[in-house]
């Protein structure tokens, strides 16, 4: 196994420390507009039971026939994960009897996955990074939706979202601790969603975790590990991360053993619960499934898909800092939501001059419209200003047409308003004063009013601030800072 | 006019054309028969009105020159093809009334071309058997007896209501499925022509599932000729069944009567069993000497795992069988048995629904897939099943053509008399068959005479995968040289 080399959380006990050792199984559901092996339609929120083929339904005799486009998205995902593509893998079933898996059994992949090794970067605190290793990645079918309040004697079954695609990712047990848990369903996350292989959209469920955890001294031997089943928040994660470790500890230090099991994690208490012991465990019955031959491409299939691949996270971020100057923790902020980086992207490929700007458009993104959505609660997808308005808002800075200062009154207008930044400063005469015999008509009148506070600035240079503040407001603003400033030094004599 | 029911395919295409008679006349002729012979079984449901509405318009079509080239052909189907609208149950009490809203690929494609359907054929459940006695109707009687008794006789498994009613003229050919056998031992039990086709040949789509690896649908005929005529229109690619065969399908029909001569036949040592009846013994080697007087060169070939293949056979097939039979669960179509959890839902229904010999593969199948056992069976089977293959392989490139073996190691038992205590005993009647679908070959079993009671007997002819013409072309010196053979009516 891969020790990181990040320094995480341990936990104090009380017979010394303890560290986590955490792997993690994510179910994503793939992107396609047809399920894995029939051509029912994916489309979430139909009417129950509408988008079921005769195979989802396991009607006798049917067959499945693998959708190419799933073969796609997890190619597409394993080369995101930097992994290694399997050319031949095998399809297998996995039995058991359930009222949301028609078939008896889920046709999945056990012994030859499509994607084999990969690893994932993940930001942490501070500019840290650590490194999560992928075992493996495999195609398997989505079970149907069971109901179970619907009637009071009766469970009712939706298999709409039967036999989706779903690409079970699975890491290598290197991760540390809750907030590197945190950081690594982040960034998967992001990968997938920038790839357009999985929507992530937790609260559907088309992005779910299974958490396995165990304790150990530091460095020491591997502890039996509990698996915390179908997690759909990133928070809870974290949650239930630090509580089953707590528990596991007090269990070892009170001198029991932990019981290798599944557990539930109940997020009204912030408590893992036994959903089943080992020895309740399923006999799968794996074996090759007969009705689908192995699934092979060749590597000119990979090459191909590997060359149309969006550019991800990582490197995005990369090209940021180097090609904008942009500092590594606002870089981080920009691309860690495909959306956020795509809205900046739209905002440089519109300003006037991107190197001079590039800079000033990201504090713009990151302070005023993420600072302004983060508090209304509402996402970028629904900002008020576009793309398009908010590079005129930085044109106008850059250009030195207007300050940063009514920059903001102005972003105010059109968050509320609407309207063409451009012509809003025109119409209501934002523009910044440059001529300077204006400006220094407003800088004369103030110092002629205030002898005492010249006589003041003389004694105490800092006082110069009073009077730019001052000039600022009768000029409503619009007076260059700069210019004011220079005035202002040759009329006090500073 | 003679009896319309005892042409043949070949005949009946020829009548129909020169307008001799209709496919009405045709049909109606065939659903008296059937209606004369339920004591045999052979049909466990009958669809007279569906018949004469496809006989009417195929006589149209053959009045506007329009016909298929199976127009107008009644023909029964086995119970396990999902026929639309039409209730298909596997002869399983779990399928219940089952009646699918889908037709499938090898059943709709004998529809395209013409062909009529007089009603669904018994078979063992879910085509699981040699003797046609598991099906939930009940066992299906051989139209032919022991001389001089009335005992009645399985007409062998599971396609025993296709094989039975073929040979008592209840249709002029049918479908069947073969697993193991099922197939070509019902076909060598009723002197009838029973083709098993190259696995992926004929697509699966639409047939009750028994064991993936090993199922393939094929035609039970009165003759070569007939069964050539049906396979060409069953065979053919199918994008629904992923294992089906993207393969042009030839004119069948054209290789019947082609010279056999110069062609290289495999005789296998092993395929000599301790204990054969010497009429079976002596029957292979007639029929070594028809296809050596044909032109045909005998060549001894060697099959060392033949003896594996058995047993490597119920590994398999019971273990896919056990996990295709678990959507039979009640939960969405077919019988449902009510209990107070899921659980026992699925026991009681899954108890009720199932009889003993599907119980049995069923567990037999769980078991040699459970952890802890999955490598010391299953995985060894199919290791064994390569070994198997690759014996054929070999002998194949010693430029063998076809390989020549007796079909069934007995003729037709009495109903009751296998099996009873021992399932090990019915399972030896597949042991000249299950090696052809471990390989996934074709085969072929062609009547070739008459054990001491008068009872039919069947050679078995194996072909490369996809050469299912050689064996239409030595089928047919087989039959030339043996006759055809029809049992006496006394239903």
């Amino acid at each position: 196994m891969n020790a990181p080399v990040t320094p995480h959380k341990l936990i104090k006990g009380a017979t010394g420390d303890w560290e986590m050792v955490i792997g993690m199984e994510i179910h994503a559901q793939v992107v396609s507009n047809s399920k894995l092996f029939s051509g029912a339609s994916t489309a979430f929120g139909g009417e129950p039971n509408s988008h079921v083929s005769l195979v989802d339904a396991a009607m006798p005799g049917m067959l499945p026939v693998i959708n190419e486009e799933c073969v796609r998205q997890a190619v597409r995902t394993g080369l995101g994960l930097n992994a290694r593509i399997n050319l031949r893998s095998v399809f297998d079933r996995k039995n058991y009897f359930y009222p949301d898996l028609p078939q008896g059994y889920q046709i999945s992949q056990y012994k030859s996955p499509i994607v084999g090794e990969g690893e994932v970067i993940v930001e942490l605190e501070g500019g840290r990074t650590a490194t999560v290793g992928i075992e493996r990645l495999h195609l398997e079918q989505d079970p149907a939706k069971m109901l179970h309040d619907r009637s009071p004697s009766m469970s009712l079954v939706d298999f709409n979202r039967c036999g989706v695609a779903l690409m079970e990712i699975v890491s290598k047990p290197d991760i540390r601790d809750a907030e590197q848990a945190k950081a690594y369903v982040t960034k998967l996350r992001s990968i997938l969603r920038y790839l357009g292989t999985c929507d992530g959209d937790m609260e559907k469920g088309n992005l779910r975790a299974d958490v396995n955890v165990s304790v150990r001294r530091p460095g020491g031997p591997l502890g039996t590990r509990c698996e915390i089943k179908n997690m759909n928040s990133i928070n809870f994660i974290g949650q239930a991360i630090e509580y089953e470790a707590r528990r596991q500890i007090e269990i070892l230090e009170e001198g029991g053993t932990i019981d290798q099991e599944t557990r539930l994690f109940d997020p009204g208490k912030g408590e893992t619960r036994s959903m089943r012991s080992k020895e309740e465990a399923h006999d799968y019955r794996y074996f090759p499934d007969p009705d689908l031959l192995p699934l092979e491409f060749s590597q000119a299939f990979v090459d191909e898909l590997k060359t149309k691949l969006p550019e991800l996270p990582d490197q995005k971020k990369a090209r940021f800092i180097a090609d904008l100057a942009l500092s590594p923790y606002d870089a981080g902020v920009l691309v860690a939501e495909r959306e956020s980086a795509e809205f900046y992207e739209a905002v440089l490929a519109r300003l006037a001059d991107r190197a001079r700007d590039g800079k000033l458009a990201a504090n713009w993104v990151i302070n005023e419209l993420f600072g302004r959505l983060n508090k209304e609660g509402r996402d970028i997808t629904g900002s008020p200003v576009s793309s398009e308005q908010l590079a005129a808002i930085v044109d106008l800075i850059g250009e030195a047409t207007i300050s940063g200062k009514i920059a903001k009154d102005l972003f105010e207008i059109v968050w509320q308003e609407g309207g063409d930044p451009r012509a809003l400063v025109e119409a209501r005469g934002m523009k910044q004063v440059t001529d300077l015999s204006a400006i220094e008509k407003v800088v004369d009148d103030i110092v002629a009013a205030n002898p005492d506070k010249v006589a003041q600035a003389k004694a105490k240079p800092q006082m110069i601030g009073w009077f730019v503040g001052q000039v600022m407001k009768s000029s409503g603003g619009k007076a260059n800072p700069q210019a004011v400033n220079d005035l202002l030094k040759s009329k006090l004599g500073l | 006019m003679t009896d319309l029911t005892s042409l043949t395919i070949a005949e009946a295409r020829a009548g129909l054309a020169n307008k001799s008679f209709t496919a009405r006349e045709l049909t109606d002729a065939h659903l008296a028969a059937i209606e004369a012979a339920r004591v045999l079984n052979a049909y466990v449901l009958e669809t007279p009105d569906r018949a004469r509405e496809m006989a009417k318009a195929a006589d149209e079509q053959i009045g506007k020159g329009e016909g298929g080239p199976l127009a107008g052909i009644p023909l029964g189907i086995k119970d396990l093809f999902a026929t639309r609208d039409i209730r298909t149950t596997a002869c399983s009490k779990i399928l219940g009334n089952f009646v699918p809203p889908y037709e499938s690929t090898v059943t709709s494609q004998l529809w395209r071309d013409g062909a009529i359907l007089l009603g669904k054929l018994n078979n063992d459940e879910f085509a699981m058997g040699s003797s046609n006695e598991t099906s939930c109707f009940g066992p299906v009687v051989n139209p032919w007896r022991r001389e001089g008794s009335n005992t009645h006789l399985v007409p062998g498994g599971s396609s025993g209501g296709s094989a039975s009613a073929v040979a008592a003229l209840l249709c002029m050919g049918a479908t069947a499925t073969d697993t193991g056998g099922s197939i070509r031992q019902p076909a060598a039990f009723t002197a009838t022509v029973g083709v098993k086709p190259t696995y992926g040949r004929c697509s699966r789509w639409g047939i009750v599932a028994f064991a993936s690896s090993l199922d393939q649908a094929g035609p039970i005929a009165r003759t070569v000729r007939d069964s050539a005529i049906l396979m060409r229109s069953m065979a053919g690619h199918d994008p629904k069944d992923t294992t089906s065969v993207d393969i042009g399908v030839p004119d069948y029909e054209a290789a019947i009567g082609k010279s056999v001569k110069g062609m290289k036949i495999g005789f296998p040592k092993e395929y000599r069993l301790d204990g054969m009846p010497a009429e079976i013994e002596k029957l292979w080697s007639e029929g070594a000497a028809w296809l050596k007087a044909a032109g045909a060169e005998l060549v001894d070939v060697s099959l060392p795992h033949t003896k594996y293949a058995l047993p490597a056979y119920y590994i398999v097939a019971p273990a896919e069988a056990s996990s295709n039979l678990a959507r039979y669960d009640g939960v969405r179509y077919g019988l449902r048995v009510p209990g107070r959890s899921i659980g026992e839902m699925y026991e009681s229904t899954r108890a009720g629904g199932f009889g003993d010999e599907v119980r049995r593969r069923v567990m037999i199948g769980t078991y040699v897939l459970s952890a802890g056992y999955y490598d010391a069976y299953y995985l060894r089977a199919q290791k064994v099943r390569t070994l198997i293959k690759k014996d054929f392989e070999d002998c194949f490139a010693k430029g063998v053509n076809a390989i020549l073996t007796p079909a069934t190691p007995s003729a037709a038992f009495g109903v009751g008399e296998k099996g009873g205590a021992d399932p090990v005993e019915m399972y030896l009647n597949d042991i000249f068959t299950v090696t052809v679908n471990m390989a996934g070959l074709p085969g072929i079993a062609v009547p070739a005479g008459k054990d001491a009671q008068g009872l039919p007997l069947g050679l078995q002819l194996i072909g490369r995968p996809f050469d299912e013409e050689t064996l239409f072309s030595l089928g047919k010196v087989i039959e030339q040289a043996a006759g055809r053979f029809t049992p006496p009516r006394w239903w």
